[in-house]
């Protein structure tokens, strides 16, 4: 597909290096000439200097031939603004669009409508969300849900004398259950995709993926399963701060937001009255004390400075037995947080970009056998995806046991007609399944690709 | 520094070269030459060397400015040594240093020679040389990139290091389609160039050669006159071609794709179309006398200007024999060259219209201290980084100029012949004036001067950057600060 990013952000960028990666044809406009020239060197994508909402720019990055344009400045208008004149100008186009003012949310549907926008993404949205699942399995660092819910991927850190460690996978089926797969294994800065014989060592940090019953009795079970959260405490009162303080009391969980800014704070209290809203500074210690950190199930640090995020982080894990989770915007810090003990660590950045790279696969094959849902884990090194399977292909109907399959690839689950199955070597795959597999090979875009 | 990559890239490009040097073998079969085994024989041992070492993974993706500067220029020097050992062993060119000078001056397009009698030489070595050019005019390492699906994004820097100009872009969001399109059009001009030679009475085999020193703007000839005893209507085609291979493939693209008024729109074309017709009309009413008629000097002038304006070289007439004014000009038009995007050398005109309104402007600034002013080029504003490197890239280029016309001096040749020797390989072009003009070669130097326009030839057509890079010890100095 020829693809038109605007905007070359962290989101941007992100989003245009998969897509590249995918093979599509990429153009990215942004209006800083040094930055387009940085990121076009570094990976295969044609760069153009200018402003997005420009028509003559955006016809100059062919617009009239492009099939998707998606526009992810830092203005909510710019966005809108090039998504109309991109369908003005090319009706076949699809466009997606970030737009984060709530005044614009608030009638989203009106927006899309109006302006021809096919999807807006909203970044605090869904980040929220991913934030609000991590809490509903406390003892998580990440959580993806699949098909509908049916199915949930869930990462959590193997402590150095967990009675998991030492034991090959086989023996922890065998002591444990077997509907309880162990899908990805991140030891130090390598992603392991398991098999029976691997053997979980101290400091993992390991993936399964289960439904969401058999997981709750899995981890039960382990011993690493807590108490559902009854509060929570965030600090920074951003958008974020915002939205999942929303998601959060319909889950009848207490919220207390915590901001350094009087108006931010009031504008929160207006929003949220059932929400308590503190006025202070989080550096100040007693504050924290006081506002009940120490008997705090969860904490969230959600403030605009990265640095700010992880000494909060630091600090709450030494005083309470809290949930702790931490906001960073420079992934590229991520390699240094895996070694501090800061809890899950969210991006919005990375998460945004994961929902429109999952949004494109689904759209770059609509006929065929396509990628309904992926989601990246293990630090990015591997991605778990969903296929829903509308026709006969040269995989369909075939054993696994007889399909060469590609390395470092695991077919996790088959849903068929409502029920989960999890597949053996004599289980083949039928036209109307959806498939969930995990996989460090990148790029994968239709079930064939599961062969070599 | 990511060396297992580099020793990958480097095995393809033995790998790609060696299958060329089997394809040159071919022809000394249809032609009955005895040169059939040393060809074949280098072909597939580096055949073999380049598939092991293919063979063997790297490391590491990681792949950054350095490491594009340092595989373009070490790639090419490597090309250049396999590229001279047939030609060595085969005993048609005696030393290897000259055996080199000549393959480096092949596939740096340049077409300066050390061979005394071109005709003594075998089809199969005739081929090979202008097949250097043909080579070398597009470049190899961006197409081997291309065609490898390894390198990715990082590509560009290999493109950028690799490619004639100041600034290069790509055409479509992918490099290996750019590279694709850019090989298809210059594989398809060739064609067209090699059927006009055809129509104009030509054996296919010079049809062929001259076409690939053409399309390369390389300047090998198959005879020792160069186009001096060719039919008229020959040297027009070659004229036409000249001119048309100068030009940045880019205008040919937009062409392709329907945007015939942006590509007449550019100003580089402009310029470079109207360099050629100045200074042909110049010299063709400054030689008139010698001519008699209008259309023979019309006709050599053009043939000229066109063949030292894109750096190709050819001669149609011995033209040091021409006045101080025209040999002048063509002089001048050495350090012009041709469009940048093209498969010409020298300077380049994008560079001498930006360099010529930048001159202007800090003018300017001196009568009005506080005005500000913007360089303009193809109707888009120039940043001051592309400014200050190509004010940088004069400057580099003045320097190794001066520098070699010292070293080269030690010969103790008269100054006109260093001065042409040194601009002629340092643009690309091939003949220079005096002892090196077209009537003559470049086997009145001695081996260490040959050795200093070897070097001038490949940072020519490297843009000087690479081997600069290549040769300065602090690009290797981090490594050791390491261990």
């Amino acid at each position: 597909m020829k693809i038109l990013v605007v905007g070359c952000g962290k989101v941007g960028r992100t989003t245009a290096e998969e897509l590249a990666k995918e093979n599509h044809d990429v153009v990215l406009i942004d209006k800083n000439p040094g930055l387009v020239e940085e990121v076009s060197n570094s990976i295969d994508v044609l760069g153009v200097a200018g402003e997005g909402s420009s028509i003559k720019i955006l016809k100059e990055a062919g617009v009239e031939k492009c099939d998707l344009v998606i526009a992810v400045t830092n203005a909510d208008e710019t966005n809108m603004l090039t998504c109309l004149f991109a369908k003005k100008l090319n009706k076949n186009c699809k466009t997606i669009a970030r737009v984060r003012n709530p005044h614009y949310i608030e009638d989203i549907n009106y927006v899309q409508n109006e302006l021809g926008i096919d999807v807006t993404i909203n970044p605090e949205m869904i980040t929220a969300r991913q934030i609000s699942r991590l809490i509903r399995w406390p003892n998580a660092l990440n959580v993806d849900s699949f098909v509908n819910g049916k199915i949930e991927t869930i990462s959590f850190a193997v402590g150095d004398n967990h009675n998991l460690v030492g034991k090959s996978l086989i023996e922890i089926k065998k002591i444990y259950r077997d509907d309880v797969l162990f899908v990805g294994i991140e030891r130090g800065s390598e992603a392991i995709i398991p098999n029976g014989d691997t053997v979980i060592a101290e400091n993992d940090k390991v993936t399964i993926c289960a439904t969401p019953k058999n997981a709750t009795i899995f981890l039960n079970k382990l011993g690493i399963y807590q108490m559902p959260i009854k509060n929570c405490m965030i600090v920074g009162g951003s958008k974020i701060a915002y939205y999942l303080a929303t998601i959060l009391q319909n889950m009848n969980i207490d919220i207390c937001i915590l901001d350094k800014d009087r108006n931010k704070c009031e504008e929160l209290a207006s929003l949220l009255p059932k929400a308590s809203i503190v006025h202070g500074y989080a550096s100040d210690d007693n504050i924290l004390i006081e506002e009940g950190l120490p008997d705090a199930d969860c904490f969230v640090s959600l403030t605009g400075i990265d640095e700010e995020n992880v000494l909060l982080s630091l600090y709450a894990k030494t005083i309470s037995q809290a949930k702790i989770i931490t906001k960073v915007n420079h992934i590229s810090y991520k390699g240094v947080l895996n070694n501090l003990d800061v809890g899950a660590l969210v991006s919005p950045k990375l998460i945004t970009a994961d929902d429109i790279i999952s949004y494109v696969r689904g759209m770059s094959n609509a006929t065929a056998n396509d990628v309904e849902a992926m989601h990246h884990f293990l630090d990015n090194k591997a991605e778990a995806l969903t296929f829903v399977i509308n026709k006969k292909t040269n995989v369909v109907g075939v054993p696994f046991e007889k399909l060469k399959l590609k390395k470092n690839l695991l077919i996790c689950y088959i849903v068929r007609q409502g029920a989960i199955i999890i597949p053996n070597g004599s289980t083949c795959m039928e036209v109307g399944d959806t498939v969930l597999l995990v996989t460090t090979n990148s790029g994968l875009k239709s079930i064939e690709d599961i062969v070599d | 520094m990511n060396k297992s990559f580099i020793r990958y890239i480097f095995s393809i490009v033995i790998t790609v070269e060696s299958l060329f040097l089997i394809l040159v073998s071919g022809v000394s079969l249809i032609y009955h030459e005895p040169v059939f085994f040393e060809y074949f024989i280098t072909g597939v041992i580096f055949l073999i060397l380049g598939i092991i070492g293919y063979r063997k993974k790297f490391d590491s993706y990681v792949f950054f400015a350095k490491e594009g500067f340092i595989t373009v220029a070490g790639a090419w020097i490597l090309m250049s040594v396999i590229g001279a050992i047939p030609l060595f062993i085969t005993g048609e060119i005696p030393n290897f240093i000259d055996a080199v000078f000549e393959v480096v001056s092949g596939f740096t397009t340049t077409g300066s020679t050390i061979v005394d009698d071109v005709t003594a030489l075998t089809h199969a070595s005739l081929f090979w040389r202008s097949f250097t050019h043909w080579i070398g005019g597009m470049g190899v390492l961006v197409f081997v990139l291309a065609i490898f699906p390894s390198a990715g994004g990082r590509a560009i820097h290999v493109m950028r290091a690799e490619s004639p100009g100041p600034s290069v872009g790509k055409l479509v969001p992918k490099i290996k389609d750019t590279a694709i399109i850019l090989y298809s059009i210059y594989a398809g001009l060739t064609l067209i160039e090699i059927i006009c030679m055809k129509l104009c009475g030509m054996p296919w085999f010079d049809s062929i050669t001259l076409s690939f020193a053409t399309a390369g703007t390389g300047g090998f000839g198959i005879l020792n006159e160069s186009f001096i005893s060719y039919s008229s209507s020959v040297q027009i085609v070659a004229t036409i071609f000249m001119i048309l291979f100068g030009i940045n493939f880019n205008i040919y693209y937009l062409i392709l794709i329907g945007k015939l008024k942006d590509a007449f729109k550019s100003t580089e074309l402009k310029c470079y179309l109207g360099i050629i017709v100045i200074a042909s009309l110049g010299i063709a009413i400054n030689t008139f006398n010698m001519f008699g008629s209008i259309f023979e000097a019309l006709k050599h002038s053009f043939f000229q200007v066109a063949s030292i304006m894109t750096t190709t070289g050819f001669a149609s007439y011995d033209f040091d024999l021409w006045p101080m004014y025209s040999k002048t000009i063509l002089i001048l038009l050495m350090f012009i060259g041709a469009c940048a995007g093209s498969t010409g050398g020298g300077i380049k005109v994008s560079r001498i219209v930006i360099i010529c309104q930048d001159l202007a402007n800090t003018l300017r600034q001196y009568i009005h201290p506080r005005q500000v002013k913007v360089v303009r080029f193809e109707g888009k504003p120039v940043d001051k980084e592309t400014v200050n490197s190509i004010r940088a890239y004069i400057a580099f280029y003045m320097v190794i100029y001066f520098v070699s016309l010292l070293l080269i001096s030690v010969d103790n040749l008269d100054f006109t012949t260093n001065f042409a020797a040194v601009a002629a390989t340092i643009n690309n072009i091939g003949p220079g004036l005096n002892l090196v003009g077209p009537s003559c070669n470049f086997n009145c130097f001695d081996y260490f001067s040959k050795i200093v326009l070897i070097f001038d030839m490949l940072a020519g057509r490297l843009e000087l950057i690479p081997l600069l890079i290549l040769f300065a010890p602090f690009t290797y100095s981090k490594k050791e600060k390491k261990v």
